[in-house]
This record gives C-alpha cells, sequence and structure tokens, in this order.
C-alpha cells in the first residue's frame, strides 16, 4: 500500500514535470511575441518593450526563461503581464466565482442520473429506456453553445428574468428574497448546461453498470430467495454497481479548475475559463501557463484519489 | 446453414438497428451536402454566393421572397428565394451553410485521420515491440537531435548545427559499428551506451499520460489562438492533440492479437514484422478504432464549431457554421435563423455520426455477432 503510494506520487511528479515543460514549450515556440502584441499603440515605444522584455525575463534564453518562470510560481511570485497583479491571486478570485457553478451543475448531474440510469436499467428495451438512450445522444451531440441560446430564449421570453452575467446590476437594496432569487435565476442555466454533457453520460454508464450486475449470480440468488424486486434492484445490483462511480469523485476534480470557456463567455460568467479566455486573447502566457498547470495537477491528484477510492472500496484490489 | 460473408453479417445486424441506420443516412447525406455545397459554392461566378452582400436585403427571416426591384439582377439569390433567411449584411445565409457544410466535414475528417494515423503507429509500436527496450544511446542519441533542432530554431545556429551532424554522425556510426564489429564482444566504455533504458511500451505511454494532463479544448484553443488563423492549423492541432484514446485502443488490442494463434504461425512461417502488422494484426484490431474514429469525428466537428464561435475558426470571409451562429448571436430575438440554422445543422449531423459509431459498436462487437 505504502510503496504503491510513494511509487505513484513519484510518477506523478516526473509526469507534472514533462507536463510544464511541454507547456513552456508550446508556449513560448508559437510564433509572435507577447512584447509584440500591439506594436501600432503609440504608447508602447521601442524602450517600453526593452523594458518589458527585460522586467519578464523574456531577453533570457529559453530554459531560463522556465527556470524564473515555475521558481516564480512556486514561491507565489508570478505576476500577470497585463495588469502585474498576482496571478495566483486573480485565479483564486475567479475560481471562487467559478465555484458555485461548478457544486451546482455536480448535484444536478449526480442525482439525475442515477434515476435516470437505473430506471432505463430496468424497463431495458422500454419506450422509457430507448427515449432516455436517444435523449442522451442528443444531449451529448448538441453544441454548448447552441444549447445555451435556446435555454436563453426560452427562459428569458417565458419567464422575464435576465440571466447574463452573476447578478443583476444596480439591484440596490430590494428585499434579500429578490436578491436570492436573481442570484438563483443567474446560476441556474450556466451550471444546468454545465450539466448536460454529465448527465448524458453518466446515466448511460449507470444504465450500462446496472446491467452488467443484474448478470450476476448473486442478483439472481437474491430473485430466487423471492426477495421483492426492489431490494434485489436496490440493495443487491445498486450497491454492486455503484463501485466504479466512487472513483469517479476523483476523476471530476479537474472540472474545478476546467470551467467552460464557452458558456463562461456566452453568460459573461467572470470565473476561470472566462479569464483563461481573455488570457488567451491578451498572450498574458504567466496566466496561461498557471492554469495550465494547475489542471495538470488537479487531473494527476484526480487519479491519484481515484486509484486509492478504489484501493479503500474494492476489497478485491490488494497491493 | 450458409456460411454469410462478414460484409452480409455486418448489413444485416445494421438494419436492425434503427438509429444507426438513420445515423448512416444522415452521414451519407451530409458527405453529399457537403461535397455540392463546395462545388456550388466556389469559383468565379457560384451557383450560390454566400459573400454577395446586399444591404438593403438585411436579416429577412428564411422563405422570404428577395425584392426584385432592389436588386440588380446577379444579385438574385438562384433559388428565387432566401431558403434560410439573410444575416446582418444581407448574405444568403443557404450559401454560407453550403459553404461551411465542407469546413466541418473537411475538420472532421482530416483531424480524425491525423489523430487515427498518430494513434495506430504509436498504439502499435507499444502493443507490438513493447517489451523490447530503448537503449541508453538512443536515447541520447534523439536528445541530442531534438536539442540541435530547437537551438536551430531558436537562432543559436552554430552549436544547433554541430549537434545535429552530431547526432546524424552517431546514427551513422551505430549502423557502421555492426558491420565493422559483427561478433566481436562490444568494448567495456561503450557498454553503458548499450543498456537498456526504459522499454518503448511504458516510454509511449507516459507520454499519452502527459499528453491526457492537459484540458483539452484549452490547450487547443491555446494554440489555434497562437498560430495563425487558418483552416489547415485547426485540423492539425485537432489531430494532434486527439490521438490519446486511440492509442489506448491499438495498444490493447495489439496486445491480445500477439497472443494469438494465427500470430504465432505467422511468426512461425517467417512472416517479417511489419507483413504481420499490417497484413494479420491492423485489419483485426479495426474495430475499436473505426468506432473511435466515428465519435471522434463528431467530437472535432464540435470542437471546431466551439473555436469558430470563439472567434478562432477559419478566418472570416469563408463562412463555418460556428461562425454564422457567432455573428448571429447579437440578433437572436430579432433573428433567431442566425441561431437556429447553424445550431441545428450542426446538432444533426453531430448526432448522425454518434448514433453510427455507437451503432457500429454493436455491429462490431463479437458477442453479438456469434448470437445467431
Amino acid at each position: 500500500m505504502l510503496s504503491f503510494v510513494g511509487r505513484s506520487i513519484i510518477q506523478k511528479i516526473i509526469t507534472l514535470f514533462f507536463v510544464s515543460i511541454v507547456s513552456f514549450l508550446i508556449i513560448h515556440l508559437a510564433p509572435g511575441e507577447p512584447s509584440q502584441v500591439d506594436p501600432l499603440n503609440p504608447k508602447f515605444t521601442p524602450e517600453m518593450v526593452e523594458r518589458f522584455r527585460k522586467e519578464f525575463h523574456l531577453d533570457k534564453p529559453l530554459y531560463l526563461q522556465y527556470v524564473y518562470f515555475y521558481r516564480d510560481l512556486f514561491t507565489g511570485k508570478t505576476v500577470s503581464w497585463k495588469d502585474n497583479q498576482s496571478v495566483l491571486r486573480k485565479i483564486w478570485e475567479r475560481f471562487l466565482n467559478s465555484l458555485p457553478l461548478f457544486i451546482v451543475g455536480t448535484i444536478i448531474t449526480w442525482t439525475l442520473s442515477f434515476p435516470i440510469g437505473i430506471r432505463a436499467a430496468i424497463f431495458r428495451g422500454g419506450f422509457y429506456d430507448r427515449s432516455t438512450t436517444f435523449f442522451s445522444y442528443l444531449l451529448i451531440s448538441i453544441p454548448g453553445f447552441f444549447f445555451a441560446y435556446i435555454l436563453i430564449i426560452f427562459v428569458v421570453t417565458r419567464f422575464h428574468v435576465p440571466v447574463i452575467g452573476m447578478e443583476t446590476f444596480g439591484l440596490g437594496d430590494a428585499s434579500w428574497l429578490r436578491l436570492i432569487m436573481d442570484r438563483v435565476w443567474h446560476l441556474l442555466l450556466p451550471s444546468v448546461l454545465g450539466a448536460t454533457g454529465g448527465i448524458a453520460i453518466l446515466s448511460r454508464y449507470v444504465r450500462s453498470q446496472m446491467l452488467e450486475v443484474e448478470g450476476q449470480d448473486y442478483v439472481r440468488t437474491a430473485r430466487a430467495k423471492g426477495l421483492p424486486e426492489e431490494q434485489v434492484y436496490y440493495k443487491h445490483a445498486l450497491r454492486n454497481a455503484l463501485l466504479p462511480f466512487v472513483t469517479m469523485f476523483g476523476l471530476i476534480l479537474p472540472g474545478l479548475i476546467g470551467g467552460s470557456v464557452i458558456i463562461e463567455s456566452i453568460f459573461s460568467w467572470p470565473g476561470m475559463g472566462r479569464m483563461a479566455y481573455e488570457a488567451i486573447l491578451a498572450r498574458d502566457y504567466p496566466i496561461i501557463l498557471t492554469v495550465n498547470f494547475v489542471s495538470a495537477v488537479l487531473v494527476l491528484a484526480g487519479t491519484f484519489v481515484s486509484d486509492l477510492l478504489y484501493l479503500v472500496v474494492d476489497p478485491r484490489i490488494r497491493l | 446453414m450458409r456460411r454469410r460473408s462478414r460484409l452480409q453479417e455486418s448489413w444485416r445486424l445494421l438494419k436492425e438497428n434503427r438509429l444507426a441506420v438513420i445515423g448512416l443516412t444522415i452521414f451519407i447525406l451530409f458527405f453529399c451536402i457537403a461535397f455540392l455545397g463546395l462545388v456550388l459554392t466556389t469559383g468565379t461566378d457560384p451557383t450560390f454566393d454566400p459573400a454577395r452582400v446586399r444591404l438593403q436585403e438585411k436579416l429577412q427571416p428564411p422563405l422570404s421572397k428577395p425584392n426584385l426591384e432592389t436588386l440588380r439582377p446577379e444579385e438574385v439569390p438562384k433559388l428565387g428565394v432566401y431558403l434560410f433567411g439573410t444575416d446582418d449584411l444581407g448574405r444568403d445565409v443557404f450559401a454560407r451553410m453550403l459553404q461551411g457544410a465542407w469546413v466541418s466535414l473537411t475538420v472532421g475528417f482530416v483531424a480524425v485521420g491525423i489523430s487515427v494515423l498518430i494513434g495506430i503507429f504509436m498504439g502499435g509500436i507499444a502493443g507490438y515491440f513493447g517489451q523490447s527496450n530503448v537503449r541508453v544511446d538512443q536515447v541520447l542519441a534523439t536528445v541530442v537531435l531534438l536539442l540541435g533542432g530547437g537551438l536551430l530554431v531558436f537562432g543559436a545556429r552554430t552549436p544547433g548545427v554541430v549537434l545535429l551532424v552530431l547526432g546524424h554522425v552517431y546514427i551513422l556510426f551505430s549502423v557502421w559499428s555492426k558491420r565493422i564489429w559483427g561478433k566481436r564482444p562490444i568494448p567495456k566504455w561503450m557498454g553503458v551506451l548499450y543498456k537498456d533504458a526504459i522499454s518503448a511500451d511504458t516510454l509511449i505511454m507516459r507520454f499519452v499520460d502527459i499528453m491526457l494532463c492537459f484540458p483539452s479544448f484549452f490547450l487547443i484553443l491555446t494554440v489555434v489562438a497562437l498560430l495563425p488563423a487558418s483552416m489547415y492549423n485547426i485540423m492539425i492541432v485537432i489531430g494532434l492533440t486527439s490521438w490519446m484514446g486511440t492509442t489506448r485502443f491499438v495498444r490493447a488490442e495489439f496486445l491480445s492479437l500477439r497472443e494469438q494463434d494465427f500470430v504465432t504461425a505467422a511468426r512461425a512461417l517467417g512472416v517479417n514484422h511489419w507483413r504481420i502488422i499490417f497484413r494479420h494484426m491492423i485489419p483485426n484490431a479495426m474495430a475499436p478504432v473505426l468506432v473511435s474514429a466515428t465519435i471522434g469525428i463528431a467530437t472535432a466537428i464540435l470542437t471546431e464549431a466551439g473555436l469558430s464561435f470563439l472567434g478562432f475558426g477559419v478566418p472570416p470571409p469563408h463562412a463555418t457554421w460556428g461562425g454564422i451562429l457567432s455573428d448571429g448571436k447579437r440578433f437572436i430575438f430579432d433573428a433567431p435563423w442566425l441561431t437556429f440554422a447553424p445550431g441545428f445543422a450542426i446538432l444533426i449531423v453531430v448526432l448522425s455520426f454518434n448514433l453510427f459509431g455507437e451503432g457500429l459498436r454493436d455491429i462490431l462487437n463479437p458477442k453479438l455477432r456469434e448470437r445467431n
């Protein structure tokens, strides 16, 4: 057990090291330079460009830039090239904005897909099963931005509520109920959109897991004992079908920072995805690289957590 | 019972799966429309001109008739009606959709083609030659070559060229040394170089792990934004960032196929490696690759539409579905057809690929095949 943990941590650190190199190279090998972003801007005199290059070590060779960048990142001194603010603080602020979207989206995904998937498995081949199958393909195939506009048209024309942004600007001191409802309406659409793909995939997965367990001997035994169907499904089948989903808790970690670039820019939601998008537009390399690095850390941490959870949950796995 | 050929059997299974048949039909239809669109919207005097601006006819709803009095004869749409309406510059949305269809189709197919080629190559090496080790000298030579190339790109000419020459000299030397030395024992100081460093399988799969760490849409967005805007860049970038799944499938298939009797038999007959791989193993490993490729096309089309929507797609005068939708979002309440036409087009095409891919998975599944 301990040796497994140690080995996998070392392996993940090595992977992370290479990820840092690859992402650094991708960004810096691309044509164009950040100091040339705005050559027509009269404020950008050659002296300023020179100072800019010096300040951010852009005049140094590439490997030194790499060392400087990650040294600054680990000591928390990285600053955005755009406004000289600390990158980590900026990311943290935006992260707090994205967090409600992520939490609500995850709750919607997990609470909806289980009932849908289980019911589809119980009535497999029936009308319900076939229609949920079709709908899940529909949800996987629909482009997020198109679905977003359909929902916006629907909600705005039907309920007459504002949905863009995090809250209605200038609501002032309305009653607290009004303020809360305003927040909820603004939160609802982007988190539903974030959850659609998840619901479609997860409910299919729940269904196939249930069907697999369904064929096992212990389920047949339970049925042969004459247990009521309810008990067979929810006690014998479901509990065993749940096993792989425990590990999926680890795999949703990367979603924390991924955010959705497209959905956050449609809804003008000042979250991570939108910040990353703005950073890409502005060629703000420190932010792009930091977001990339942090999300790589989360992916690796997620797989690590899911491996550990598997170890804890599944007694058949011994190391 | 008459043995049916594999193709007939697949066709029979396909016909049973209604959703997959619908998917295939739309897929073929889309292919024809995209090809027709390419023919009809290009050239000096295209039948449907996607770039023709008619400011007096802007934001006409679908199926509306053009006002013949204000238009010059060459400006009148060939169908005599704006099938999908016009956009804010009075361009015919139908013509623009036709032009965009070809972009979606080629981006989907070329990107997946690239990723499948890389996937089969990497997965094949990992699965077939996985157990053989990469030697220290090979790693060193690669590092030297890469470093040389890198230095050359960054303007450090002299050291770059020196390293590149050194690397190539070493490769030539190692090829020659086998002939010169023959069976004689290798001197001790070179023994270090010939030590096994890491198995090919580990090397490739670790690389896959590294690639999987990147948030894919964000990575694609970054690279596409940094590179000059063009359709080919998008295809290549999507292809280069989506080969990991195929690699894993092919590797797993190859690992199990390598132990099969027909491969052992082929090896016993003295068939060389490449013939075994291409003639015996790849055809048998194609099933999961085909399925993931079909679904990959759907994903690639969605990714391209997303990029176009964010404004990083094919540069402007050329129409793409995501681009039409992005231009139309300002008029979402006044001219919803600008959102719905491309949106439904993307939805239907992606859905058809997904349905067909899932159907294909069932058809190629041997468990279903043997049932009767």
